[in-house]
């Protein structure tokens, strides 16, 4: 139970750093190189950042002393000058430069980037690459935890839905799932957009369950981080702009542009506070789901390191005790969270509709 | 901010569109649409269930007191006949009394006046009996004295006067 390799492939599997408060902890030294044992502060820091990014391989965990990685690779599908495809395998997990079609192309922090043969990443003045980037549409991790998350949704409602045929009353997984459809329709659709919600419940419900269960996701040990991915809750967050611009009647619009109610000077003002609202409703539903989800496992992850970075000071029994006991803790309360961000994320959008459909009187 | 935008990937930005979109299109198609016309029609049968229950109840509320008023009259009209019943028999009664005493009134007077004429013919026989008798005695006594006719005829004509008086 002791045995540090053990600890440390667990550790690799879980993950790390409380990041400010471990200032005044030391860490144990060891070894550093390229596919080494995680074991300073740095180091476990990169993992969570390495965690928190998309990847292009799905690994289920990693021997430390080897460099093996236990899980597969996923089909990398990328555009420049051409369709590019290829396994993830060609990458080795970032070691080596992928040839496709008389192109290269190598992982840098877990993105591709177009190279010489030699798979050179040339770095500017202030660190960022200046190798070009080519269109990446490969089925990541991330695309991955988006199909399962739409498979089971597909498989579980449309079990709700048949079951109706059969009797009025749902059974099995539809006793969990209508309470909850119920529940977005009579407390988010209903109360936020008013007489209207009909036409937007497929959406409400469709984006409630998405996140929901990606937050889920996200907390199991294969180690998802999509709502955690500002490209996705960007592609949400723009959704429900566009189906708020809309859907949006006169009256919204007038509201915008020339606020009745007001004298004239005033409304040259309000116009572009009004239109900058526009843009910062969703811009705030899209930076609150990406940095609750982050947060949440950026600090899960951080009481997990604590096994390493307390391991001096307390031993390894008792800094895995803290550890767990906390991260335990921390998790308990992310499953509520990845609810309550999937219900404000459903609700602010319910809201926003209502507001542009709303009839004023 | 940077960081962020460096951490935008495209690629993945139109990958979750995508899967977000034909997730919406397929869900909104197999499953909200008819989940929600369900949810819709049982939560309609449910109301007109409770509502036609609630009709019901209202029926045999109404029903209810329409017996008890029916009962009511029933009971009345019971009470009714019944005291119409005991007047008749009472008057059946109070008649057959007063008949009864007339009957008997008229025999009495019957038997009287029955009596009365049986008197007058009993009287009257006995007068004639005597007128008879008396005759016969007269006839014996004439044909002993047949000397004074005066004398006899004035015996005979003392004889009747003394019958008249009876």
């Amino acid at each position: 139970m002791i045995n540090p390799t053990i600890m440390r492939n667990a550790l690799l599997l879980l993950l790390l750093i409380s990041l400010i408060n471990v200032n005044s902890l030391f860490a144990v030294a060891g070894g550093s190189e390229e596919g080494g044992q995680i074991d300073t502060k740095e180091e476990i820091n990169e993992y969570i950042q390495h965690h928190l990014q998309d990847s292009h391989d799905f690994t289920f965990w990693t021997n430390g002393k080897t460099g093996t990685h236990i899980g597969f690779p996923l089909p990398v599908i990328l555009w420049s000058d051409g369709l590019h495809v290829f396994s993830s395998s060609e990458f080795d997990h970032g070691h080596e430069v992928a040839e496709s079609k008389d192109k290269y192309f190598a992982l840098y922090h877990s993105k591709v980037y177009e190279t010489n043969a030699e798979g050179e990443i040339k770095l500017d003045d202030e660190g960022h690459t200046v190798n070009a980037k080519p269109l990446d549409f490969s089925i990541t991790k991330n695309v991955v935890g988006m199909l399962l998350t739409s498979l089971l949704m597909f498989i579980g409602f449309r079990s709700l839905a048949k079951g109706y045929g059969k009797t009025a009353i749902p059974k099995g997984v539809g006793r969990i799932l209508e309470p909850l459809v119920v529940y977005v329709r009579d407390e988010i659709a209903r109360p936020n957009i008013g007489p209207k919600y009909e036409k937007f419940i497929p959406y409400l419900l469709t984006v409630f369950f998405y996140i929901w269960i990606l937050n889920l996701l996200g907390l199991t040990p294969l180690g998802f981080n999509v709502t955690g991915n500002i490209a996705v809750t960007v592609g949400l967050a723009l959704i429900t702009f566009f189906l708020t611009q809309f859907s949006g009647n006169k009256e919204y619009w007038k509201h915008i542009f020339w606020m009745p109610g007001v004298p004239i000077p005033m409304k040259i003002i309000l116009m572009p506070i009004e239109v900058l609202g526009m843009f910062t409703k969703p811009f705030a539903l899209l930076i609150r789901l990406f940095a609750n989800i982050t947060a949440g496992h950026v600090v899960v992850m951080s009481l997990i390191a604590l096994i390493i970075t307390m391991r001096s000071q307390f031993g390894i029994v008792a800094s895995s005790s803290i550890s767990f006991g906390l991260a335990f803790f921390i998790t308990l309360i992310e499953l509520l969270v990845a609810f309550l961000q999937a219900y404000i994320f459903t609700m602010l959008s319910a809201l926003f509709i209502g507001m542009a459909v709303e009839e004023h009187h | 901010m940077e960081q962020l935008i460096n951490d935008f990937s495209p690629g993945l930005f139109f990958m979750q569109l995508l899967i977000f979109l034909v997730l919406l299109g397929l869900l909104s198609k197999f499953a909200w649409k008819p989940i929600l016309n369900s949810l819709k029609a049982r939560e309609g049968s449910i109301a007109d269930a409770l509502q036609s229950a609630e009709n019901a109840k209202e029926e045999m509320a109404k029903l209810q007191a329409d017996n008890q008023k029916l009962l009511q009259e029933a009971r009345l009209e019971r009470d009714k006949l019944l005291k119409e019943a005991t007047d008749i028999a009472n008057k059946i009664k109070e008649e057959a009394k007063s008949d009864a005493a007339k009957q008997a009134d008229r025999m009495i007077s019957d038997a009287k006046n029955a009596i009365e004429v049986e008197k007058k013919a009993a009287l009257k026989e006995v007068t004639t009996k005597v007128a008879e008798l008396s005759l016969e005695i007269a006839e014996k006594l004439i044909r002993k004295n047949l000397s004074d006719d005066k004398a006899q005829k004035a015996l005979a004509e003392d004889f009747m006067k003394d019958l008249k008086l009876n």
